[in-house]
């Protein structure tokens, strides 16, 4: 039986936050994108304790705390998505979700979403290079969460 | 199911952030990015950083102890070069963070965090401090049981585990909604290390054995 799943807590920010962990490629690579956005409880307000983590073989892993503001912002290359997990106290095992920056109607989970939820995993391009992608833990615009 | 609930309402702090909605299931292939996840190897760990009572002027103060156990997959196969991070309190149930509220002292000798990779064998091994058990606000008089937080990195995003180790005959599990909100008991079992005394150093370290079973693979052969 796999050893189960507890919160990340309140206090892990002198341990898991590292330099550069946001910066999954240096920042000025060509090519490198941004993306950021906040995390948001079932009341919207901001999670300023979350911890989130991306990865994507070909753009490799950061991980990066909210601030205050529950925002989070990574340095990242592109990929057609990133795999997201977050961290959090209250949040008793992590939430998976995928951040799309170049959403293919074809990819199959998409295609197994419930289409009225679907942008809920699609990152808005928020300028040149930029994206925007908010993760709603509960309410009416509740990210899509997954099972892995 | 071994993992708790999202929501668990004695834990107060998951009422407005575990999601109600059914999670979607991956679908597999094997292409799959959450198969995959970073790979870490001896150059990005420095093993002094799994001795947390070092780095300090001083020695920390409490009872010292080694933590260490092998991680493991479903099929009972060691993990190795598993990226195992820990973060505790210190033995005054203290975290070196701004937000603990708890009129406990800090200790100058004692941070708290590690980290360590885990060998051929899948084995990781911390020198560290017990930590103290400490409240919170939870609920009135509410208390955590003495615990040491642990980060794991498996083969895959999908054997990704943040959990937390445990003291053998805790008076606070009881107690305590965090432990208690994993509802099958054995599974929550897991949780507690063992005290072992061919671990234990003599005239220097209680040794305590903690082994961790990462998720499964899809695809893997199990
Ligand atoms: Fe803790």
């Amino acid at each position: 039986m796999p050893t189960p799943s507890q919160t990340v807590g309140p206090f892990f920010h002198y341990a898991l936050p590292y330099e550069g962990g946001p910066e999954t490629v240096p920042p000025g690579t060509p090519g490198a994108i941004v993306l950021h956005g906040r995390v948001l409880d079932g009341a919207g307000d901001p999670v300023p304790d979350a911890l989130v983590e991306i990865w994507h073989p070909d753009a490799g892993f950061g991980r990066c705390p909210t601030g205050a503001d529950g925002e989070y912002r990574f340095t990242t290359a592109r990929a057609p998505y990133l795999a997201v997990l977050v961290f959090a106290r209250g949040l008793l095992k992590p939430v998976a979700t995928r951040a799309y920056l170049a959403p293919d109607p074809a990819d199959p989970l998409l295609a197994a979403v419930d289409p009225a939820r679907r942008d809920t995993l699609v990152a808005a391009v928020a300028g040149p290079g930029e994206y925007r992608f908010d993760v709603h833990l509960q309410g009416e615009r509740e990210t899509v969460f997954l099972a892995y | 199911m071994t993992h708790p609930p999202y929501l668990h309402p004695d834990y107060r702090g998951t009422t407005l952030r575990a999601p109600a909605r059914d999670l979607v299931p991956v679908p597999y292939d094997p292409e799959t990015v959450e198969l995959t996840g970073p790979v870490y190897g001896s150059t990005d760990v420095d093993p002094a950083e799994s001795d947390l009572t070092r780095g300090h002027a001083g020695e920390p103060l409490g009872e010292r102890i080694i933590v260490t156990g092998q991680v493991l997959d479903r099929a009972g196969r060691p993990v190795p070069d598993a990226l195992v991070e820990i973060w505790q309190a210190n033995s005054a149930g203290r975290y070196v963070h701004s937000g603990d509220r708890h009129p406990a002292p800090l200790d100058p000798n004692f941070t708290g965090a590690g980290r360590c990779l885990t060998d051929a064998a899948g084995r990781y091994r911390f020198v560290t401090i017990k930590p103290g058990a400490y409240p919170w606000r939870n609920h009135a008089n509410a208390w955590r049981p003495a615990h040491i937080h642990f980060s794991l990195f498996g083969r895959a995003f999908t054997q990704r585990l943040v959990t937390q180790m445990y003291f053998p005959g805790d008076p606070l599990f009881a107690f305590d909604p965090i432990f208690q909100s994993i509802p099958d008991v054995k599974a929550r079992e897991q949780l507690i290390a063992g005290f072992d005394l061919a671990t234990t150093e003599p005239e220097w370290a209680l040794g305590y054995v903690w082994d961790i079973v990462l998720d499964a693979v899809p695809f893997e052969e199990q």
